[in-house]
């Protein structure tokens, strides 16, 4: 017996991120991921939804004064919210090119600032939309579309 | 070619291995690289990552997109908690003291072959 998300969407995830935490930096993504298996989504649309919340959650950590990721899940579609406290995208289209970006060298040592975050979130996202403002918070939204309906 | 194959090629040294894995693990393409976000470009499942990041994050990145295998180059270690990490998501991790392009080539030269760029 399958519950009818199709009009209403269900909340499947929801964590807060804080600024600079790297050392918990993925574990959203990695819920999300883990879930998404056990609901049976086929394993493209996982991997590439596990991508798009990782880059997001980097993005946050890095980035922001903190904020966080939730997941909602209907029969057809997974959308992803990545909200933060600020400070805002100064120039979105900048930060929307592949290779640029505003990292310091440390987080490059890390392994991130490769200009390539959001680039990769427009790429897998079926849908992606920004809101943000300078000094404001940056409010992203990302669909994924479901290949086939979940059945349960 | 085998992980195991890979592990002579490389003269890797076993960071944490799992034989019945290396024995049957066919590693047919494999991604270098030093930036996260330059691996998750590539959405193909793929099994095997070459690179000098040695912190937890480069096992995250690994976990989005079902890397199996992770050889470390230019002798570098990983950290402590990036090994447990990557025994928790039985993600296998090797040390090699090739530098990132002897690695890679001599592995493309031995018919391991590149990461083809293809949107989901």
């Amino acid at each position: 017996m399958g519950a009818d998300y199709s009009l209403q969407k269900k909340e499947i995830l929801n964590v807060a991120i804080e600024r600079f935490d790297f050392q918990s930096g993925g574990e959203a993504s990695s819920q999300l991921k883990n879930l998404l298996r056990k609901l049976g989504v086929g394993s493209d649309t996982v991997r590439k939804t596990a991508i798009v919340t990782y880059e997001l959650e980097m993005n946050v950590i890095i980035h922001s004064f903190g904020g966080e990721i939730t997941a909602q899940i209907s029969e057809d579609e997974l959308v992803i919210y990545a909200n933060d406290k600020g400070p805002g995208i100064a120039d979105l289209e900048k930060a929307l090119t592949p290779g640029f970006s505003t990292a310091g060298s440390e987080i490059r040592e890390m392994g991130f600032g490769a200009g390539m975050g959001l680039v990769n979130v427009r790429r897998y996202a079926d849908n992606m939309d920004i809101r943000t403002a300078e000094g404001e918070g940056t409010n992203i939204k990302v669909t994924i579309n479901l290949e086939k309906p979940l059945s349960d | 070619m085998k992980l195991s194959e890979v592990k002579s090629l490389l003269n890797v040294e076993t960071i944490y291995g799992k034989k019945d894995v290396e024995d049957s693990l066919i590693i047919k393409n494999a991604c270098g690289a030093d930036l996260m976000s330059d691996v998750l470009a590539f959405s193909q499942e793929k099994t095997m990552l070459l690179t000098g990041l040695t912190n937890p994050q480069v096992i995250r990145t690994a976990e989005m997109i079902g890397i199996q295998a992770i050889i470390f180059v230019r002798g570098k270690k990983p950290l402590s908690e990036t090994v447990s990490l990557a025994r928790k998501l039985e993600i296998l991790l090797y040390s090699t003291e090739k530098p990132l392009f002897e690695a890679c080539g001599l592995l493309y030269k031995y018919g391991i072959g590149p990461e083809e760029m293809n949107y989901i």
